[in-house]
C-alpha cells in the first residue's frame, strides 16, 4: 500500500489517467444523456417525469460512494498515517456535497409532480439530509484549526462516526414505511425497472463515477501542488 | 501490538460500538421513525382522535367519490386487513387513483372518518414503459394491489408488511 501513498509516484500516475478518466466521464455522461432523454420510454406512472431519475439516482449513489471513499481515507489516515490519505479525504468530501446537494435538489424537483410535495421528514429524504451535513461539518472541521494536521485529524473521526448513516440511509426504506418508495437496482431478486430504462441509468452512473474519479485527481493534484509551493515559499 | 495495530483496533471497535448503540436507539425509536401507520397499526395503537397523525395504504378501488362542492373527495385507504375512511379537501397528486399508493395526513375525527389535511402519493419501486403494463394486463399479470403500496396485494402477507 505504502508504494500508492507516495506523492511523487501519485502526481506521476495521476497525470496519466487523469485525461482518460476526463474523457471517459464526457463519453459515458453524453451517451447516457442520450439514452435517457431520447431512446428510454416514459413511465407507465410517471410518464416525462421520470427522467429526473437518471440524474437523481446516480447522484444518490455517488452521494454514498463518494462518503465510504471519505471515510475510508480518513480511518487509513489515522491508523497508518499515510501521507496522501488526509488529502484524499479532504478532496473527496466537497465533491461528495456536490453530489449529495444534487441528489436532494432534483430529489425535491421529482417530489413535487409526483407525491405533491417537495419535503418531507421521512426516514430517506431525512438521512440524506444528515449525510449533506456530515459533508460540510468534515469540510469545516478541516478547516477550522490553524494547525492544519489536527484539523484533519478532528475530520476524520466525524467522518468515520459518520459512516454508521451509510446503512441507514440504504435500508431506510426497508426498515420503516416511508414515502420514498424502495430500491429499485441493488435489491434482493433483481431490478425491478425495465431493461431499456435501466441501462442508460448505469449508463449514466459510470460517466458519475469517471467524473468523481476526475475531480478527484484533479483536486488531489492542486492539494499537493499547494503543498509544495507554501513549502517552497516558507522553507519548511 | 504496534502502535498501528492498536489504533486499527481502537477504530474498528469504536465504529462496531457506535454502530450497535445506534442501532439500539433506532430499534427504540421506532415508533417515532415511521413516517405513517398502515390502517391496521392505527386501530391496533388505538390512537386518540383529534391525534395529528399520517396513514398510508391503497385507495381502496371503487371507493373514490367526488362530492357537490367539487374540491371535497371521499375514498377509503386500506392495507388488506383493514380499511379507514378518509375526507380530503384540496388540490390532489397527479399520481392519485383507485388502486394507488397514497399518505394523508389528518385527525380521526369521533365518527371514525379521517378527516385528512394532506393528501400525498406514493408510488412502488417498480418502472416501466406503458406498453409493458399494457401487455401484462393482457396477460392477466398485473397486479395493479401491489401499486404503489408498502404492502403487497395478498392479504397474508400485507400483514408482515403492515405492521412494521
Amino acid at each position: 500500500m505504502h508504494r500508492f501513498a507516495n506523492p511523487t509516484r501519485f502526481m506521476r500516475i495521476s497525470a496519466v489517467l487523469l485525461p482518460w478518466c476526463a474523457i471517459a466521464a464526457a463519453v459515458f455522461v453524453a451517451i447516457g444523456l442520450y439514452g435517457a432523454l431520447f431512446v428510454a420510454p416514459p413511465d407507465y406512472q410517471q410518464g416525462e417525469a421520470v427522467k429526473i431519475m437518471y440524474v437523481h439516482v446516480p447522484s444518490a449513489w455517488l452521494a454514498s460512494l463518494v462518503y465510504a471513499v471519505v471515510a475510508l481515507a480518513s480511518a487509513v489516515a489515522l491508523i497508518w498515517r499515510h501521507p496522501l490519505a488526509h488529502i484524499a479525504a479532504e478532496s473527496a468530501a466537497p465533491v461528495g456535497a456536490g453530489f449529495t446537494f444534487v441528489c436532494l435538489v432534483s430529489g425535491s424537483l421529482w417530489g413535487e409532480p409526483m407525491w405533491g410535495t417537495w419535503w418531507v421528514w421521512d426516514a430517506r429524504l431525512t438521512s440524506v439530509l444528515v449525510l449533506f451535513f456530515l459533508y460540510l461539518g468534515f469540510i469545516a472541521l478541516a478547516n477550522a484549526f490553524d494547525d492544519r494536521t489536527r484539523g484533519s485529524r478532528a475530520a476524520a473521526i466525524l467522518a468515520i462516526v459518520g459512516v454508521i448513516n451509510l446503512p441507514i440511509i440504504k435500508f431506510s426504506v426497508d426498515w420503516w414505511n416511508t414515502l420514498h418508495q424502495k430500491s429499485s437496482v441493488f435489491r434482493m431478486g433483481g431490478p425491478t425497472i425495465a431493461t431499456s430504462m435501466l441501462w442508460p441509468l448505469l449508463v449514466m452512473a459510470t460517466g458519475f463515477l469517471f467524473f468523481f474519479a476526475t475531480l478527484l485527481m484533479l483536486r488531489m493534484r492542486a492539494a499537493l501542488l499547494r503543498a509544495k509551493v507554501r513549502a517552497l515559499r516558507f522553507g519548511m | 501490538m504496534t502502535r498501528k495495530r492498536r489504533r486499527l483496533y481502537f477504530v474498528l471497535g469504536g465504529v462496531a460500538l457506535l454502530g450497535l448503540a445506534v442501532g439500539l436507539t433506532l430499534s427504540a425509536l421506532n415508533d417515532n421513525l415511521v413516517f405513517f401507520y398502515s390502517p391496521s397499526d392505527l386501530y391496533a395503537k388505538d390512537i386518540a382522535p383529534g391525534r395529528l397523525v399520517r396513514i398510508g395504504g391503497l385507495v381502496a378501488a371503487g371507493s373514490v367519490k367526488h362530492e357537490a362542492n367539487g374540491t371535497t373527495l371521499d375514498f377509503t385507504v386500506t392495507d388488506g386487513r383493514k380499511s379507514v375512511p378518509v375526507t380530503y379537501t384540496g388540490t390532489v397528486p397527479d399520481l392519485f387513483r383507485e388502486g394507488q399508493g397514497v399518505v394523508v395526513e389528518g385527525r380521526l375525527a369521533a365518527n371514525g372518518v379521517f378527516g385528512a389535511t394532506t393528501l400525498l402519493a406514493k408510488h412502488d419501486e417498480r418502472y416501466m414503459p406503458p406498453e409493458v403494463v399494457e401487455a401484462l394486463k393482457k396477460a392477466g399479470r398485473w397486479k395493479e394491489g401491489a401499486n404503489g403500496a408498502t404492502v403487497p396485494s395478498v392479504a397474508p402477507a400485507s400483514a408482515a408488511g403492515a405492521s412494521r
